[in-house]
């Protein structure tokens, strides 16, 4: 049995417009010309889509990595990282550092036996995949929803444990569902 | 006969001194009204492609033709090496002085409208039509010649442009007002509007009217046809090598030039002062139908995109001027039947 090769099967069908030229072109140009107008009059209509930035934010999901928080529990008040690293070990672009110290009786500042003394997340240098908050094992580090980290300087892009903890001045908003 | 005369055929005669306050009222309110029309273009091109538009330096961004225009007046002129530096100080001046000579046929109302013995207008020339096309005619010499005096190519291209696509729509332009002028018997603008006192000439010259609204988008360096400026293709066309006040001298002629063309338009085809209202309102209306022109051109400019060169001149050649003197034989037989 021998399969034969027809080539017109593989013409495809172009469907093209009414060649250019004449009178119907010239009526066709106007027509097209008059939907145009009305397209644009739509969007008048339809009013304005812009978010006016600084003022309104745009809504982000509520998985949005964005700037990291830290934790503390909130009947103690005690951090939650114990100072154990293996964030800055997941980190692929190495930008937390963690120095661990003891607890203390009269010195407790997490509810572990050690506790972060340090801890600093380079922003200049974060490319927030989020492999940080998978790594830790008592939930101290998660992703936040901020995204409006520009500064003036590089040394300004290196979050300090304070400043980790701490709310944002200013909440971001979350998507609402179905939004 | 009105034509033959060779002055301003009036019956009446203006004191010079309120001639001079007619021209600088005139001048300053047309000055004053080119920001606003500007703010208005970006507004309403903002609302065509569903943005807000500028709305940042004062209440409803009304200070931002204020911002543009001190921008552009603290900047530098800048001459580049290859270029003719008189000519390109002169270009502008040509420019923006054409434009504003032609306000002054543009009719806002009646010899009267406002008492006493004076026209709301510059002058009333019984050759008004042709004084318009003889000053639009030399305003095209400010683009060639600030284009070409550039040294730069992209500005040479542009005047080019400018050039071939300025003689071919004149013509056009010109032969879309011929209707008019034969039907209303006179060249005069505030004659043509006496003549519509019963018809407004968009009706019976149609085609006329959409002759006009298409070589008068062109004849303004407007989209579609902005090819003489061609911002994404040859930078800036003629304007390229212009800076600070030069720049702005040429964009406020362009403005200054729909200003007149959408009056032009109002007192040949949309029975210039006529309206409903006591005679004082007369301007109102001018105005107001001046305004729907602005309007026309911003959302042509927000809707179509800018024609290829080829097309532009086939367009030009092969369809408006056939269209145009076809318009004005039909029109002459018809007024010489009847």
């Amino acid at each position: 049995m021998t399969t034969s090769y027809d080539p017109s099967a593989d013409v495809i069908e172009v469907a093209r417009g009414p060649n250019p030229g004449g009178v119907a072109s010239i009526y066709r140009v106007f027509g097209e010309t008059l939907r145009g107008l009305k397209t644009t009059l739509g969007r008048v209509v339809e009013g304005p889509v812009t978010l006016e930035y600084p003022e309104q934010k745009t809504p982000v999901y509520p998985r949005f990595r964005g700037r990291h928080k830290l934790h503390r529990f909130e009947d103690s008040g005690l951090e939650k990282c114990v100072g154990c690293s293996l964030c800055a070990a997941a980190c692929p672009a190495e930008c937390i550092r963690v120095v661990a110290a003891e607890n203390t009786v009269d010195h407790q500042v997490s509810a572990g036996e050690r506790y972060a003394a340090v801890y600093e997340i380079n922003m200049s240098r974060c490319i927030f995949c989020g492999y940080c908050e998978v790594a830790c094992p008592f939930d101290a580090i998660t992703m936040g929803n901020d995204y409006e980290l520009a500064d003036y300087t590089r040394t300004d892009l290196i979050f300090t444990k304070e400043m980790l903890l701490a709310d944002p001045i200013e909440k971001t908003p979350l998507r609402r569902e179905g939004e | 006969m009105t034509l033959a005369l060779p002055l301003a055929d009036v019956n009446y005669v203006e004191s010079t001194l309120v001639m001079i306050v007619k021209s600088v009222v005139i001048f300053l309110f047309v000055l004053q009204v080119v920001p606003l029309i500007l703010l208005l273009e970006r507004k309403l091109l903002g609302r065509f492609q569903s943005r807000i538009g500028p709305n940042r330096v004062g209440p409803y961004g009304l200070m931002q033709p204020l911002a543009d225009v001190l921008k552009l007046l603290s900047k530098e002129n800048s001459v580049p090496n290859t270029a003719v530096p008189w000519m390109m100080a002169l270009a502008p001046v040509i420019s923006i002085f054409c434009a504003v000579v032609t306000l002054a046929i543009i009719p806002f109302g009646d010899n009267g409208d406002w008492g006493g013995n004076f026209g709301l207008y510059g002058i009333d020339v019984p050759i008004g039509i042709l004084f318009y096309f003889a000053f639009g005619a030399l305003a095209f010499y400010a683009l060639m010649l600030g284009g070409w005096a550039s040294g730069s190519k992209y500005s040479f291209l542009g005047a080019m442009r400018s050039a071939a696509q300025l003689i071919s729509y004149e013509i056009a332009l010109g032969l879309s007002l011929l209707g008019v002028v034969i039907q209303a018997q006179s060249m005069s603008l505030t004659e043509i509007v006496h003549a519509q006192h019963n018809l407004w000439y968009v009706v019976p010259q149609f085609v006329g009217f959409c002759i006009f609204l298409v070589a008068g988008f062109a004849e303004t360096n407007r989209p579609p046809f902005d090819l003489a400026e061609g911002d994404s293709e040859i930078v800036g066309g003629f304007n390229t090598e212009f800076g600070g006040m030069r720049f702005g001298s040429f964009f406020m002629a362009e403005y200054i030039n729909m200003i007149v063309i959408a009056g032009i338009a109002t007192a040949t085809f949309l029975g210039g002062w006529h309206g409903p209202g006591p005679d004082y309102l007369n301007p109102l209306w001018v105005v107001l139908k001046m305004l729907g022109f602005l309007v026309l051109f911003i959302w042509v400019r927000a809707t179509l995109p800018r024609l290829r060169y080829d097309q532009l001149m086939s367009f030009g050649w092969k369809v408006l001027l056939p269209l145009a003197t076809l318009n004005v034989l039909v029109t002459a037989i018809l007024i010489s039947t009847t």
